[in-house]
């Protein structure tokens, strides 16, 4: 194995790091959705060379499904949703950014602390993956915590579910039949969250998970 | 092996008979109970003396682990012991079952609880120990409830339920520890894995903490005089008889077994607490008026003279002294079984006053030798036996216990030096009061005079109910008389655990027991016993020979003043006073309040006495309060918002990785 592959593993799965954070920074919702297909776009490439350096047929599957799915077909449609629902020109409050990456430095910080050591192990090639992807998965759930719209709570969802794909790529691929459940599942996940923001949008008025919370019956 | 499993899974679908067809299943359950409670106790007495020990393993269970099971020399003992009880209890069954208000609901549970009972004993690793354990605790509680209308047996059940999840969760944590990093979870693989002293150590604590609380080990005692007598009598009888030989099963198994070597710490925490645990026990039996609550209480101070034996045993091998560590386990497996037979016998005894008159009070029964003679005969022989009288079962266990104690001059550890005379003089101690607490249990309730009209207007039980009381009481005297078959049949035990046994004894002439050497202490059940038949005879020989030959019936003294009213009768609160006034006052709390009426007032004065445990409200009650505070604090976690529960599980994790982190 030379160390071109390893070179560009990392920088493909540094890239997708560095995409997650642009995600957590960007809080116009049509640019983020942009992001969010740039960052499945990265993922696909990760994967793809993860299946060129494996020799690992299965996995340019698994790139291909990312490529069409996750990086054209999904943004694509939260796009038309957000410009249906009217919030293309909405520019979401999210308080004190800075701190947030901030924040966010520290998580990837420490995801390599924790995983370096436990993959003493692995294959070299893909310990410093699964270190970065579960530095995305940590920005992915950052991000769902500092938003407050469903849209990009879901755009952070999906960017949270490609870093545990990263993670799979990187070992060795995870079985054919998984690996189609799984992009199903976020398929239908996709397609329920849509639904909801439609229905939620016309009982109140809002995606504002913020403004939601007011609608609650089981407050004491 | 295979033949266990068979009559596990009998008894499982005679649960589901009884399920379905209820009442009409009384002599079916029962009666098949009892067959393959027999069958099992012959298998259990096979493995006993059987050379190696049978083990199977099924793809059941987790699915990398699979069901261990495995029938060695002390699952084979303890099976004896399950079974044994089972016999009794289902012979007494027969007849019990037929007057049971709730008869399909005991039905249905009773062969199951008897299913789990057995196979925790042959369990071989922690997921098949942890199912039967809790599968155990389930069903008991079930029925401990059987009578659920009771809303004291709600609060039992309650506190029961508690006690049995604490203890199930504690067993859980101590096989985590053992089975370590990689997962070892059948007993095999944990007793080849010699794990560090301080992990050893944790691991005894908790396996201490999670078998004393099932067996009553004090201060986690607390459900068990709730819940033994809240469930049908024969029940009881499994309950207190049996259970708590299970769990004091799984500590053996654990301590001595799996753990193997312990430092001599740990014996000396078994050992205080065992001393505590028979003390406070019998103080308790002996404040007690209830019947049933009377012998839960004995037992907890059974299974305290039972851990002090364990703990002997501990400290004996910890010191390298393994002759002395054989006849400690002797002692305390040779009263696991006595106080099975005639805790058994009690509970009978209890359940057939209980349905003769409808009470468990001992204030309102008395007189009923003459209404249930061979109930009084069968519970005469079962308090005597349990009041360690010779020539019966339960002196020679206590007396094999207290020659293990006097062993002690050969220990070098401090902690030991003052801890095993202190037990010694406990056990003396309670010897005495379980002497004058069954004293009290047979002179108030089945003799004097009726002191209600239910006591009075007693029958004697059937004949079943009779059968399995009269077999206990024979099964006491057989095994006091010739003790030496059950020290020889433990032999093999000891040799498992310990390495080494006691001498063979049945080989010694007039079926004497020596455990150490002739020249430091025998005992002969044999010649006491026909010591005490030759002197009573001849005294009564010498009365009627030299006195009046007629047998006659007079009033009984009375200050010269024979009142009719049977409330001028001793009673149990006045037996038990002077003990009260010494013991009681300081350890249990007990108070006595006069109540005079003023001048010119007609009214009577009163003494009243109220009684209390401090380990209750020391320990169990800040805990609740504690714990309902706590959760009223938490209560508002109920009602967050999304985004807040998503920051929760986002904090937790990145905490847990940080302490990951931090922590390599």
């Amino acid at each position: 194995m030379h160390a071109i592959s390893f070179d560009v593993a990392k920088i493909l799965a540094g890239s997708l790091v560095l995409t997650s954070f642009l995600m957590i920074y960007q809080v116009r919702l049509l640019a983020l959705l942009n992001v969010l297909g740039v960052h499945a776009f990265v993922l696909a490439l990760a994967v793809a060379w993860q299946a060129h350096v494996q020799a690992a047929p299965e996995l340019y599957i698994t790139a291909a499904i990312t490529l069409i799915f996750k990086s054209a077909l999904i943004p694509e449609a939260l796009r038309r949703i957000v410009v249906r629902l009217g919030l293309h020109r909405e520019i979401e409050n999210v308080t004190s950014l800075g701190l947030v990456m901030l924040a966010g430095v520290g998580l990837v910080a420490l995801s390599l602390e924790v995983m370096l050591p436990v993959t003493a192990q692995a294959d070299p090639l893909t310990r410093t993956d699964i270190a970065l992807a579960l530095s995305v998965v940590l920005l992915g759930l950052l991000m769902m915590v500092t938003r407050r719209n469903a849209v990009s709570q879901v755009a952070a969802f999906l960017s949270l579910e490609n870093g545990i794909d990263l993670a799979a790529a990187g070992a060795r691929g995870m079985p054919l039949v998984v690996e189609i459940s799984i992009a199903f599942s976020v398929l239908v996940a996709f397609l329920v969250i849509g639904v909801f923001l439609f229905r939620i949008r016309e009982r109140f008025d809002t995606v504002d998970m913020h403004a939601l919370d007011a609608f609650r019956g089981d407050r004491k | 092996m295979i033949a266990t499993l068979f009559g596990i899974l009998a008894f499982l679908v005679l649960g589901l008979i009884g399920v379905f067809r209820g009442r009409d299943a009384n002599g079916i359950v029962y009666g098949a109970s009892l067959g393959i409670s027999a069958a099992l106790g012959i298998v259990g007495l096979r493995a006993l003396f059987g050379a190696a020990p049978a083990t199977l393993v099924l793809p059941l269970g987790l699915p990398w682990i699979g069901a261990h099971f495995r029938l060695d020399a002390l699952a084979g003992f303890f099976l004896l012991v399950v079974n044994l009880g089972g016999v009794g209890a289902s012979l007494y069954g027969i007849g019990h079952g037929r007057h049971e208000r709730d008869a399909a609901r005991v039905l249905a549970f009773y062969p199951w609880f008897l299913a789990t009972l057995n196979l925790v004993v042959v369990a071989d690793d922690a997921f098949t120990f942890l199912f039967a354990w809790e599968l155990m605790s389930v069903v008991s509680w079930a029925l401990v409830l059987a009578h659920h209308r009771d809303p004291a047996n709600i609060r039992a059940g309650f506190v029961y339920l508690v006690m049995a999840s604490l203890s199930g969760l504690v067993l859980l944590l101590v096989f985590g520890l053992l089975a370590g990093a990689n997962g070892g979870y059948a007993f095999t693989l944990m007793r080849a894995a010699r794990p560090t002293p301080g992990i050893a150590g944790v691991a005894f604590v908790l396996a201490l903490l999670g078998t004393g609380a099932k067996a009553g080990l004090m201060p986690l005692h607390a459900w068990l005089p709730l819940a033994h007598p809240a469930a049908p009598s024969h029940v009881s009888a499994l309950m207190s008889g049996v259970m708590t030989k299970v769990a004091i099963y799984a500590f053996v198994r654990i301590a001595f077994d799996v753990l193997g070597d312990l430092s001599q710490w740990s014996a000396v925490v078994v050992l205080a607490l065992g001393g505590a645990t028979a003390g406070l026990g019998i103080l308790h039996a002996l404040m007690e008026s209830d019947l049933k609550r009377l012998l839960a209480y004995s037992t907890v101070e059974n299974v305290g003279i039972i851990f002090i034996g364990l703990g002997l045993a501990m400290a004996f091998r910890a010191s390298g002294f393994a002759a002395g560590a054989a006849l400690a386990l002797t002692a305390a497996l040779f009263h696991v079984f006595n106080h099975a037979i005639y805790k058994s016998l009690l509970f009978f005894g209890a359940g057939a006053v209980l349905s003769a008159t409808g009470e468990r009070d001992m204030e309102r029964l008395g007189g009923l030798i003459h209404r249930l003679p061979q109930t009084s005969f069968a519970m005469l022989i079962g308090c005597a036996a349990i009041a360690a009288l010779p020539p019966l079962n339960g002196f020679v266990s206590e007396w094999l216990t207290f020659q293990a104690i006097l062993l002690r001059p050969a220990l070098p550890q401090w902690g030991l030096k003052l801890m095993i005379p202190a037990d010694g003089a406990l056990l003396a101690l309670t010897a005495a009061l379980t002497g004058a607490c069954f004293v009290k249990l047979f002179g108030i309730a089945f003799l004097g005079r009726p002191r209600s009209d239910a006591a009075r207007d007693a029958h004697e039980v059937d004949r079943f109910s009779r059968a399995a009381m009269l077999g206990a009481a024979l099964l006491c005297l057989l095994l006091g008389l010739l003790p030496g078959v059950l020290v020889d049949a433990l032999a093999p035990v000891a040799r498992e655990l310990l390495g080494v046994r006691l001498a063979e004894q049945m080989a010694l002439p007039w079926l004497s027991l020596i455990p150490i050497a002739a020249v430091r202490s025998s005992y002969n059940g044999l010649l006491v016993f026909l010591f005490i038949v030759l002197a009573t005879s001849l005294t009564i020989l010498a009365i009627h020979r030299f006195a009046s030959r007629a047998i006659r019936r007079a009033p009984a003294w009375d200050c010269g003043f024979p009142d009719t009213s049977p409330i001028t009768q001793y009673t149990g609160a006045s037996f038990a006073q002077p003990i009260r006034r010494v013991f009681a006052a300081s350890l249990l709390g007990a108070r006595e309040t006069v109540f005079m009426p003023p001048p010119g007032d007609m009214a009577p004065a009163r003494i009243e006495k109220t009684l209390s445990d401090p380990l209750w409200e020391a320990l169990y009650a800040p805990l609740g309060v504690w714990i309902a505070w706590l959760a009223d604090r938490l209560n508002h976690l109920q009602f967050l918002t999304i985004r807040r529960y998503l920051a929760f599980v986002f904090v937790a994790l990145v905490a847990l990785l940080l302490a990951l982190a931090l922590w390599q």
